[in-house]
């Protein structure tokens, strides 16, 4: 499979306050990329720097094999998706309206959805199992249904690669895990998924590679059953935890 | 919350032709509504008999007026519909961010210095435009702060600042000779509009709307958050700058030639997401017509209400008041 999001030896924090050097990473079409980490650990420096929003401090950064520094922001809105956290927009937009804003990096600048982008949309929500909230106020849906609200968002964006922003946060015990079994379901169909999580046992849920950062600058990268360990965990969390294995899925268990 | 755009949009179209008609028989001598449809009727070449005097006073008193109040309450409407999907906030307008009185400085320093109307319309657009950009700089810079708060405490304070340069301007004002026509044009007012006037500026609220109407779909991902519009491939500094100098060019031009008119950019914007939801390319055009109307009816109300001619800001303030304070009472999570 191809690789979309390539990272080379990238440094990624503040002119004078780095968070972590050093940094290769390799996404290809069909895996899962869980970030943990703790609070100012940098899961969002990494996350803007990923995106192009945020100037990486060195080392390299490809995105289908461009350099993502090379890129316009509208090439990069059309490989690359993000869903930031579920928030409460400003004004009562339709789901359906959410939805359509994903096809701004391919509606001429001037111009207005035709009939391609309202189908882009509504098939997004429908992939979703949302088209029947198309025309409700975004701001009157579920934390869970917006955050569906804004992965249909990037979906309608046709990406390569999706970058999501913590997508369980906020949702209730079914909805986290609904929504992680439709990234994985996106990516088994071909899409490059990365998301933040303060769960580790999400790292088990689908993810194909974990990255752990700290807040040290050191991070450990890999297979999730590598990096998601007892001793990882107590450096990183300063928590004892017991990672036992239920059915076959490995959880993180907090020692009391 | 009514879906259905169009309807609205045509509704509100006809209402507007219906005002402007009943506007034009409204006055010191009372047309009948037949003449004045008359008159209308033989202007576009549909022949019938049209008294001489109904249309004098048609051509030469009332329709310079009431084109002034269409023009400026669309416009105002206009600019504070852009403002306020572009700060993500639904609390500020051009008189709130200190656009207006930032305009009102620079005509009043025009004024002061004699100049003609297209230095006036330049200065206006100047001291609008250093208002509009000293606010949000200000608010920016506040962080720590509810960042709408920020930009409406900032636009307040920067609009008295400005309020400061117009008193001092006016101590400085020859009284006999400068003082009455400045005061007289602050309190806002289109009594004194001239056919002349609307020259100037309605090509300058068209320079200001056209962008507007080109973006108008792009407008919408303005409200979400700065990075948010930027991953979707928006370049949201460029589009904010050209979105800011198009709404104070129509906030200007309107200043310059009816002084400070207050509320109509706040409260009309509301009103229009009221009836046709947040999205802004079916919010600008109702928005627009909805302004016209509203300034239409105030101003109607100002020269035939009572012998005196009144102000049209003290009207609508005396109507925004109230509805301002509903607004924020009722708090800023559904902002329909």
């Amino acid at each position: 499979m191809a690789v979309i999001l390539e990272a080379r030896a990238l440094a990624f924090g503040f002119p004078g306050r780095r968070l972590a050097r050093g940094l290769d990473l390799a996404l290809s079409a069909g895996e899962v990329l869980c970030v943990l980490g703790p609070n100012g650990g940098g899961k969002t420096t990494l996350f803007r720097t990923l995106l192009g929003l945020h100037p990486a401090l060195e080392g390299e950064l490809l995105l289908d094999g461009a350099p993502l520094a090379t890129l316009g922001r509208k090439t990069i809105a059309q490989r690359l998706g993000y869903v930031p956290q579920d928030h409460a927009p400003e004004y009562a937009f339709t789901v359906q309206e959410v939805a359509l804003m994903g096809r701004a990096a391919r509606i001429a600048f001037f111009g207005a959805p035709a009939a391609r982008d309202f189908a882009a949309a509504d098939a997004a929500l429908e992939a979703l199992g949302i088209a029947h909230l198309a025309g409700r106020p975004y701001t009157e849906v579920s934390g869970g249904e917006r955050q569906l609200a804004l992965l249909a968002r990037a979906l309608a964006q046709q990406p390569l690669a999706l970058v999501l922003d913590e997508p369980t946060a906020n949702l209730d015990f079914g909805n986290q895990v609904r929504v992680l079994r439709r990234l994985r379901e996106l990516a088994d169909r071909g899409l490059a998924v990365v998301f933040s999580t303060h769960r580790p046992d999400e790292a088990f849920h689908g993810a194909s590679r974990a990255l752990l950062l700290t807040t040290s600058g050191a991070f450990h990268y890999g297979a999730p059953e590598a990096v998601i360990t007892a001793e990882n965990l107590k450096a990183v969390y300063g928590v004892a935890v017991n990672v036992a294995a239920v059915n076959g899925t490995r959880v993180c268990v907090p020692e009391f | 919350m009514t879906r259905s755009p169009r309807a609205a949009t045509v509704a509100a179209g006809l209402v507007l032709a219906a005002l402007a008609a009943s506007a034009l028989s409204l006055g010191e001598v009372a047309l009948p509504l037949g003449e004045v449809v008359a008159v209308l009727g033989n202007a576009v070449g549909l022949g019938g008999e049209a008294p001489e005097q109904a249309a004098q006073i048609v051509w030469q008193i009332r329709a310079p007026r009431i084109a002034a109040a269409l023009l400026v309450g669309a416009a105002l409407a206009a600019a504070g519909t852009a403002y306020q999907g572009m700060f993500r906030n639904a609390l500020v307008s051009p008189d709130i961010l200190g656009v207006s009185a930032g305009a009102a400085a620079g005509a009043v320093l025009a004024i002061f210095f004699s100049q003609n109307a297209l230095v006036m319309q330049a200065a206006a657009f100047g001291g609008g435009f250093v208002a509009v950009a000293l606010a949000y700089a200000v608010a920016a810079a506040a962080r720590g702060h509810d960042p709408g708060l920020a930009l409406v405490l900032s636009g307040v304070v920067i609009g008295s600042l400005l309020g400061a340069v117009v008193a001092l301007v006016k101590a400085l004002a020859d009284p006999l000779n400068q003082l009455p026509p400045i005061t007289f044009w602050l309190l806002g007012s289109l009594a004194a509009v001239t056919p002349r006037d609307l020259a100037v500026a309605a090509p300058l609220v068209i320079c200001g709307l056209v962008p507007l109407f080109l973006v108008r779909w792009r407008m919408n991902l303005l409200a979400l958050d700065d990075d948010e519009a930027r991953s979707l491939g928006i370049p949201v500094a460029a589009l904010r700058i050209a979105v800011v100098c198009a709404a104070t060019l129509m906030t200007a031009a309107c200043v310059a030639i009816s002084g400070v008119i207050g509320w109509v950019g706040l409260l009309v914007p509301h009103a229009a997401r009221l009836l046709v939801g947040p999205e802004f390319s079916r919010l600008l055009p109702l928005a627009m017509l909805l302004g016209a109307a509203f300034l239409l009816v105030v101003d109607t109300l100002c020269r035939t209400a009572s012998s005196i001619e009144l102000p049209p800001g003290v009207v609508t303030a005396l109507l925004g008041t109230p509805a301002f304070l509903f607004l924020l009472l009722r708090g800023r999570r559904r902002w329909q």
